[in-house]
């Protein structure tokens, strides 16, 4: 059986990309003309059905989100759609922003129709600035064939599209950050309460969903929200695309059922294909900078939200970057922590301050300098990090690491002994490097 | 704690720490707490400023939630069950506490707020002895170029109070937050040195620090050398608003009334003349009081806007200067104190002008940058050489060694220092435009004013209107405290949608009462107390109309002749003009 | 900048520059919401791959912004710079993805061939070299991204073509 399952990513690399005619050929637009039939409260209620959990990274379930700001009696109202796609090891909605951007753009004209709302925002990251222009040449043709705009398709529903840029800030993937870029602020998280479904972007009411997750919407309208669970599992319905990248022979995106197992996602031929140059697995990093560390004892767990998280593990954003056996687990928690220090927004104290001293012991550790009363103080490093930061950001930088530490105990305990298994740490030192 | 605004009007029941309390829905857990006197410790929070819950002192444990949560930041909810004191929250607190003084200098002793720093005071609550991690502060340069304000950013513990202040209070937008990571700080544009930004030193930016990172410039030495300098001739004029806070700096109670023992200290540290700045506002007062009325009956510009207050001026110069010909040509009361202790005064007390160093001390630290223009010297000196904040007066006298609290009772002396109750609700929002209407009223009427309170117009409200009905002539009014309050107004009269005949505008939030230079930790509920004390000191005076003033119709007898005459044009009038300012 | 010594031609220059800048404030309708894309837009035709502060004083005066507010989004977001840099940044990704499929390599390859640090500039100024943040192009790591093109999958030969196909075309035409 395929461990492939294309729905959402069905169109990607067959069509092009802004062509109306060949996406409504390849069956778009059915779902945003099925759901001008259905109640809001219908279209979410299949939303709940499918158990569409956030593909961005927080999981949250899409059809609660929708409940929830159905229920507020503010207008207007704003859909905003995440593309910042910052988290390392994640490329997947580069691929349907650039390859099927139509589908997006379906997925957030049935959001708008559903909450009565006339203007959608999609974040594209600046980074992102050549696909920002195919996905603005497919918002055009999409007006031009009365898929946007003024009357959709002979209705009176009113929907526009605009494109806002980031500028090179990872902590903009944070839904309340997002919202002061758009607004043309620097981009730090708001303060919550109150959350963004009743103040959000300008204030008002707004529904923010990842790439994948909106881009889904149109595919549970037409099929139901009962089917496309059923591509899944039990608790996680349908499909998600992986990031596979790092030591893996197959780097790139694939779009799985829920349910296939992690020992697949890396070795089978279809997914991963295994570790290049016969070297041998050593750890693996899921769901982004900000997720957990798997080792080789957890391979067989099943790819699915309830089943990762029974086991330290997360789908998080959907990345699965690979690590062979020649990568130092210090080494390689360095650059998180680094990766951290560069995108903590700085307000603060526990992320801005926080990141930097963990990077300072962690640095110890890979010059032989590092001793208990560090591990001491790391521990608590971790834990205030975790536990007092003011968003997701600071809250989750320690995971890694945190996870590193009961994984590998004892390549800590050998860097404090002056020894690097995977010799990366103090080689370096010798060749003066 | 779903997706509802709170109910103010609801109650709910909270436990903390196993007490239970009962208090409005939007009660936020840091004052419910204190209903129950527990003390949770804050760094970044500041009552009268919106809650940015960074620093993450203040963290506390909710029960059925993973993460802790800032007392500052969130409000209560029915049922919930806080915990403020478990090891989980002493860690994080004290964690927090050491990040931030890693970062922090170690220069106590030399620090102008040594013994009263609110990240001293917690370091000090936490028994911080061991450090945590390596102390490396950044090495900043300390700017101190502009005469008024210091900015020693080395100290910031990013907070965030003074952009809050900056940004949002008084919308003049000099400082804010910039960069992010390590690198995140607050700071000018292009770190341009304050006098090439919008700044107008107001300096309630000071006025929030929690730290050392922002004070006024020290005068103090320019002062004890004048002291000490048998030739000169030193006297000192103070404002109205620094009796009423004076001694909060000994341990006395906001709004204590103290007059008596400041002009006691003032002698004791050698001032050859004690005056109060309340004289010249009675001056200030028959002088815009006649230009009002010139403007009322000749068809003048209107509204006539007040302009005792520097920081206002400044305000309006960089940022409304289309609306400079509405702003009174009046000096600020300092100012006019100056012109005249160097031309009348000598004149009259047979004295050399040129020996004369004439001091102020003031709530305010834009009125060292007003003492500094170019055009302050028609007395043919330097009408105000230097100026002292509240804060500089207080650490005058602490050096000095004497005990304030314990002072007798002296008198200012004559002749400027004389004053009515009109003259000294000069430092409280609403006090110039009380002060004008008490003696305006009988210049329009040539009635006595039965009841000289217009309590209509007092207060901390940050905009109040009013119509005075000056026996059958109305006057239409417009108070504003606060440079946002300020815009309100400003806009109005812009767009041509409002009919003021006068209005008075305060830089500071509250007025001089909350100026830059008062005392540290000065909060709302300070000001009211500081309020309350002035109107109880007019309300104790004989005479409470500036018209009434003896020592002031002696001036104009004997030297001025008549308001708005020649003299009082060349001494006690001046011109502002438009600053180049981006706005 | 109006008061200093400039030749004619310098003085041309600068109120061309100033044209296009009105030019690309005008074009989003001086929107506030438009500051990203506005400064972008400068920083690209700046031909120095940076805003200059006269120009952030004249977004800030157009959009009706305090200058501190711009100073903010421009020294908060990584994709700016105040000062000016190479006509093409050169950027590699450092983040983890990269960094175990040895971008180290790669940056050694550029400083070879270009002959200049990381954080430096060439001294014709046609390149600054530097490091970056995930680009979201993992899946052809280790990665160089200049402008708005993606390089993966460096070799020392790519290396070395990519930066001559470079020299001698002018910026933002790619």
């Amino acid at each position: 059986m395929s461990k492939i399952k294309k729905l959402v990513s069905t169109n990607c690399g067959v069509i092009s990309p802004d062509s109306v005619e060949e996406y409504v050929k390849a069956g778009g637009f059915q779902g945003l003309k099925k759901a001008f039939t259905m109640k809001p409260e219908e279209i979410i209620g299949e939303v709940k059905k499918a158990k569409l959990l956030g593909r961005g990274g927080a999981a949250y379930p899409a059809g609660s989100k929708w409940e929830q700001l159905l229920e507020i009696p503010e207008f207007p109202k704003y859909i905003v759609i995440n593309a910042d796609e910052g988290e390392p090891g994640t490329f997947k909605d580069k691929i349907l922003l650039g390859q099927d951007p139509l589908r997006v753009i379906e997925g957030m004209a049935i959001a708008g129709y559903v909450f009565n709302s006339h203007d959608g925002y999609i974040y594209i990251r600046g980074e992102y600035r050549a696909i920002q222009k195919v996905f603005q040449s497919a918002i055009d043709n999409a007006v031009k064939a009365g898929y946007l705009g003024k009357n959709i398709q002979g209705t009176n529903f009113e929907f526009n599209i605009h494109i806002m840029t980031g500028a090179g800030a990872y902590v903009c993937g944070e839904n309340s950050a997002l919202l002061n870029s758009i607004e043309g602020k620097a981009g730090r998280p708001r303060i919550k309460p109150p959350h963004l479904a009743e103040v959000g972007l300008f204030l008002l009411p707004t529904l923010v969903n990842n790439v994948e997750t909106i881009a889904t919407i149109p595919t549970i309208v037409l099929e139901g929200g009962e089917k496309y669970l059923s591509y899944g599992t039990s608790d996680s319905g349908g499909t998600k695309l992986i990031c596979l990248s790092g030591n893996v022979v197959n780097r790139g995106v694939y779009e799985i059922p829920f349910g296939v197992s992690l020992k697949d996602c890396i070795y089978d031929p279809e997914l991963g294909g295994g570790i290049p140059n016969g070297k041998k697995l050593k750890f693996y990093h899921l769901g982004g900078q900000s997720g957990p560390i798997g080792n080789e004892a957890q391979l067989d767990t099943p790819y699915c939200y309830k089943t990762l998280r029974n086991a330290g593990l997360t789908v998080g954003s959907g990345a699965v970057v690979v690590m062979d056996e020649d990568v130092c687990v210090i080494d390689y928690l360095k650059g998180v922590t680094e990766f951290f220090i560069h995108e903590s927004c700085g307000k603060c104290t526990p992320c801005r301050e926080g990141n930097k001293q963990i990077y300072a012991i962690l640095c110890k550790l890979s010059t032989g300098e590092a001793t208990q009363d560090d591990m001491v103080v790391l521990k608590r490093l971790i834990s205030t990090m975790t536990n007092a930061s003011f968003c997701g950001l600071g809250q989750s930088a320690a995971v890694a690491l945190n996870t590193c530490w009961k994984l590998f105990k004892d390549e800590f305990a050998d860097h404090l002994n002056k020894k690097c298994p995977a010799k990366v740490c103090f080689t370096e030192q010798e060749r003066g490097e | 704690m779903g997706h509802h605004a709170s109910d103010p009007n609801k109650i709910v029941n909270v436990t903390i720490d196993g007490i239970s309390v009962s208090c409005p829905e939007t009660t936020l857990i840091l004052d419910a707490a204190k209903l129950i006197g527990i003390d949770i410790p804050v760094l970044c929070y500041h009552p009268d400023l919106k809650v940015r819950a960074t620093c993450r002192v203040c963290v506390v444990e909710a029960k059925g939630q993973r993460k802790l949560k800032t007392a500052c930041g969130n409000e209560v909810w029915d049922g919930a069950e806080f915990i403020t004191n478990s090891p989980a929250v002493r860690q994080a607190r004290k964690d927090v506490l050491e990040l931030i003084l890693a970062e922090h200098p170690q220069d106590c002793l030399q620090c102008v707020r040594n013994t009263n720093c609110e990240l001293q005071k917690l370091a000090r609550d936490f028994g911080i002895s061991k450090p945590l991690f390596k102390n490396e502060p950044k090495k900043l340069p300390i700017e101190d170029s502009n005469g008024a304000i210091v900015r020693d950013m080395s100290k910031c513990v990013k907070c965030g109070r003074c952009v809050e202040m900056c940004q949002e209070v008084q919308t003049v937008g000099a400082i804010n937050t910039a960069h992010r990571s390590i690198e995140y700080e607050v700071t000018t544009a292009f770190n341009r040195p304050l006098q090439d930004t919008t700044c107008v030193y107001c300096g309630q930016c000071i006025s929030v620090c929690p730290v050392g990172a922002l004070y006024e410039k020290d005068d103090t030495e320019k002062v004890w050398q004048a002291l000490g300098n048998e030739e000169k001739h030193v006297v000192v004029q103070v404002a109205p608003a620094v009796r009423v806070a004076l001694g909060e700096e000994f341990g006395m109670d906001p709004g204590s009334i103290t007059t008596g023992k400041m002009v006691a200290a003032l002698r004791r540290l050698g001032f050859d003349k004690v005056f109060d700045t309340d004289f010249s506002a009675d001056v200030t007062i028959m002088e815009e009081g006649s230009e009002l009325l010139e403007r009322m009956s000749q068809g003048g510009v209107l509204p006539l806007i007040t302009s005792c207050s520097p920081g206002w001026v400044n305000f309006v110069e960089g940022f409304y200067p289309e609306l400079l010909p509405n702003v009174s040509t009046c000096k600020s009361p300092q100012q006019m104190f100056g012109a005249l202790v160097k031309t009348y005064y000598p004149q009259k007390a047979g004295i050399d002008p040129s020996k004369i160093i004439s001091v102020s001390i003031m709530p305010c630290v834009a009125k060292k940058r007003e003492s500094a223009r170019p055009e302050m010297n028609d007395s043919g000196y330097r009408d105000v050489d230097v100026v002292l904040t509240t804060r500089e007066l207080a650490r005058m006298i602490k050096q000095s060694g004497f005990d304030f609290t314990k002072l007798a009772n002296e008198e200012f002396d004559d002749p400027m220092g004389i004053s009515t109750g009109a003259a000294v609700i000069f430092g409280t929002s609403g006090g110039v435009m009380e002060a004008a209407l008490r003696t305006v009223y009988e210049v329009v009427t040539g009635k006595e004013l039965a009841n000289v309170e217009f309590k209509d117009i007092r207060g901390l409200t940050g905009i109040k209107e009013a119509e005075v009905d000056l026996d059958g002539t109305k006057v239409k009014v417009a108070i504003a405290n606060g440079l946002k309050n300020a815009r309100v107004i400003l806009d109005k009269i812009k767009a041509g949608e409002c009919d003021y005949q006068f209005v008075e505008i305060m830089c500071c939030p509250g007025g001089c009462i909350g100026g830059g230079g008062q005392p540290w930790g000065t909060t709302t509920a300070t000001k009211e107390a500081r309020m309350a004390g002035l109107y109880q000191v007019d309300s104790d005076k004989a005479i409470r109309q500036s018209h009434k003033n003896p020592a002031v119709k002696a001036l104009y007898d004997e030297f001025l002749g008549k308001p708005l005459g020649h003299k009082s044009h060349e001494l006690l009038h001046t011109h502002y003009h438009p600053r180049d300012n981006c706005k | 900048m109006c008061c200093s010594k400039v030749t004619k031609d310098q003085a041309l220059g600068i109120v061309k520059q100033y044209e296009q800048v009105m030019e690309i404030i005008k074009k989003y309708d001086k929107q506030k919401e438009q500051l990203l894309s506005i400064l972008l837009d400068i920083q690209c035709a700046s031909g120095e791959n940076y805003v200059a502060e006269e120009w952030a004083e004249v977004v800030a005066r157009e959009l009706e912004l305090p200058i501190s507010k711009v100073h903010d989004v421009l020294t908060f977001y990584a994709m700016f710079s105040i000062e000016p840099q190479g006509k093409y940044v050169i950027e590699i990704c450092k983040s983890t993805p990269c960094h175990v499929t040895k971008a180290d390599a790669v940056v050694k390859m550029f400083e070879d061939v270009l002959g200049i640090g990381l954080g430096q500039t060439t001294p014709d100024n046609l390149f600054t070299l530097m490091h970056t943040n995930c680009v979201g192009a993992c899946d052809i790591g280790p990665v160089a991204k200049i402008g708005e093109e993606v390089y993966g999958n460096l070799t020392a030969a790519k290396v070395a073509e990519i930066v001559n196909s470079y020299r001698g075309v002018s910026s933002c035409q790619k």
